[in-house]
């Protein structure tokens, strides 16, 4: 079977950010970026199905000329080849500007299944991998915590609140977004990093995939959220702050 | 010119959520100088229609179909639109759920829209909405406006309205049949489960000690333990502890773990993701152990030590033994 895995680059989780002279988005300067975590499931669970039933694994990927170095990490951990969406100002698109390019590429490539993370930790809407499903017409099913192929279906597990799971069948193809902790991800192997050197990696532009829709939704300024509780930080070295904090909890607190 | 809230049920019963969801409707729909229309879609939901129109807005439509009796994509997303496209509404507002995650985007889609999803506030400037929204996992807030005439589509974080703020009222109850047909569902859903009996209450512990990512290896989980130990407290996790299965599922906390609300919540290298956040907030007092001050979890702190949690939770050991004795 074949199957398209949509991931996104993002700053990388401990990053400490800073609102750019615009006040629109971030100081991407001096950042690092990594796998979106939820993407990096996905990903394996691509790998995973490829490895029970064959086929292919095509890791799609939207982003500036950046992403290159996520898209070589998952072709080193055993995606087969790879399509990036090259473009530099993907922040001026909204959710569904981004899912029709998305959609575009993936168009092309009539896969079986479409995995993606359930939502990315930047913009985290969570919602590209059901936009894309509805503009290519098939069916979609989130936060999936197991997937087990049937022919022309699937049947997942479904994530629900509170701890309730439930199972859904449906045809294919079809778009899934994938819920972390699902598997468990794999390292690249040094043969995997030197196979992906030599693997295709298709560079599409946004005038190839039609010109995008005007954003309906923008972001019109970001910035520090405003604390809304007095949180009494407790300084010193380390057994200074210990002593002061179990000191509040013993006679403020009273549960020692 | 309506907001148009869509209230979710299963199985005839609510989802806690969309009372505060219905709060945000009655303040938006009067700053707006607009009617408030409520949707409950379902089967067999005569009762719950009643209940929603006993509170304060224009119109309850009970939108039923046999083919909304079990919650699939399909139907739902076809179900609202059909109500959306004849009720024409502004703005149309849902609670964040999971079931919400599962078909609104695809509904604001047939719209060419974006479902600004998870918001946390909603102003309006000018006749319009703008909405607050979390970015890079609640390190920085973003205001994002919407344009093109809508209707625009929203899902509202738990606990951004509050639901004491609910009006009573009385409204008249419609009924709307959305065209639906079985053969254009294409989710085919079994009966939800959960996976094992709860072994672990953590709804009933005095003190939870939390565990996240901070703590870098398996290998390091009894340091956590010990403090738990030493302070008589149930030892809990953040997601990503449980999905690499350091800790059982069963002690996680948060959207999809479990809802604690204890006298002490001690986070312990947790920086305070939102899904873990819906999970705890509602503790009496919040600690938070993290070496990074910019963490959201101080935002919920009452108490906190900026520093590395090998140092510190040794340290707390100490002067807990010491204070005990």
């Amino acid at each position: 079977m074949k199957i398209i895995v949509a991931i996104k680059q993002v700053p990388v989780r401990d990053s400490q950010l800073r609102v750019d002279a615009n006040g629109r988005w971030i100081q991407e300067a001096d950042l690092s970026f990594e796998i979106n975590e939820p993407d990096a499931y996905a990903l394996e669970e691509a790998l995973q199905l490829k490895e029970k039933h064959g086929g292919e694994v095509v890791a799609l990927c939207a982003g500036p000329a950046r992403a290159a170095q996520t898209i070589r990490e998952a072709l080193a951990k055993g995606a087969d080849r790879a399509i990036h969406i090259e473009e530099e100002s993907l922040n001026t698109l909204d959710t569904l500007g981004v899912a029709k390019l998305l959609a575009g590429a993936v168009k092309a490539e009539n896969p079986d299944l479409i995995l993606t993370g359930l939502q990315s930790d930047d913009l985290g809407y969570g919602q590209t991998g059901v936009v894309m499903a509805e503009l290519l017409g098939i069916a979609s099913s989130t936060i999936i915590m197991q997937v087990e192929v049937d022919g022309a279906s699937i049947r997942v597990k479904r994530e629900l609140e509170d701890g309730w799971f439930q199972h859904i069948t449906m045809p294919l193809p079809a778009v899934l977004t994938i819920q972390s902790g699902i598997n468990k991800l794999r390292y690249a192997t040094l043969m995997g990093i030197k196979k992906a050197k030599s693997k295709e990696i298709k560079r599409v532009t946004l005038a190839e995939l039609g010109a995008a829709a005007p954003a309906t939704a923008t972001i019109e300024k970001i910035y520090v959220p405003q604390k809304s509780k007095q949180t009494q930080i407790f300084e010193g070295d380390a057994k200074t702050s210990a002593a002061k904090l179990v000191e509040k909890l013993k006679f403020e607190v009273r549960v020692i | 010119m309506s907001v148009l809230v869509v209230l979710e049920q299963t199985g005839g019963k609510w989802n806690r959520m969309s009372w505060e969801t219905l709060v945000a409707g009655q303040q938006l729909s009067a700053q707006m100088g607009v009617d408030l229309h409520v949707a409950v879609p379902g089967s067999g939901i005569g009762a719950l229609a009643a209940e929603a129109a006993a509170k304060k807005c224009a119109k309850v439509y009970a939108v039923e179909h046999d083919l909304l009796k079990d919650y699939t994509a399909d139907a739902y997303t076809a179900a609202v639109e059909a109500l959306v496209r004849a009720v024409s509404p502004t703005l149309v507002l849902f609670p964040h759920t999971y079931q919400v995650r599962d078909f609104a985007p695809k509904l604001a889609t047939r719209f060419s829209q974006v479902l600004i999803s998870d918001a946390i506030a909603v102003k309006i400037e000018s006749g319009s909405p703008v909405f607050v929204r979390l970015l890079f996992q609640g390190k920085l807030n973003g205001d994002v406006r919407v344009s093109g005439g809508g209707p625009y589509f929203a899902s509202l974080q738990a606990g951004a309205f509050r639901v004491d703020a609910l009006e009573s009222g009385s409204a008249p109850v419609e009924s709307f049949a959305p065209p639906l047909a079985a053969a254009s569902i294409r989710q085919k859903p079994e009966a939800p489960f959960r996976e094992s009996a709860r072994a672990v209450d953590l709804t009933a512990a005095e003190i939870i000690v939390s565990v996240g990512r901070g703590i870098k290896e398996k290998e390091n989980i009894p340091i956590v333990e010990e403090l738990a130990k030493a302070l008589g407290a149930e030892l809990a996790a953040s997601r990503p502890i449980c999905d690499a299965g350091w800790l059982p599922m069963e002690r996680q906390v948060g959207s999809s773990g479990q809802t604690v609300a204890p006298k002490v919540y001690m986070a312990i290298g947790i920086s305070g993701a939102i899904q873990h956040l819906v999970g705890m907030k509602g503790a009496k007092t919040i600690v938070a152990i993290n070496k990074d001050a910019n963490a959201p979890i101080f935002e919920v702190a009452d108490y906190g030590i900026v520093g590395d949690l090998f140092e510190v939770v040794p340290a707390l050991v100490e002067e807990v033994k010491k204070a005990k004795s």
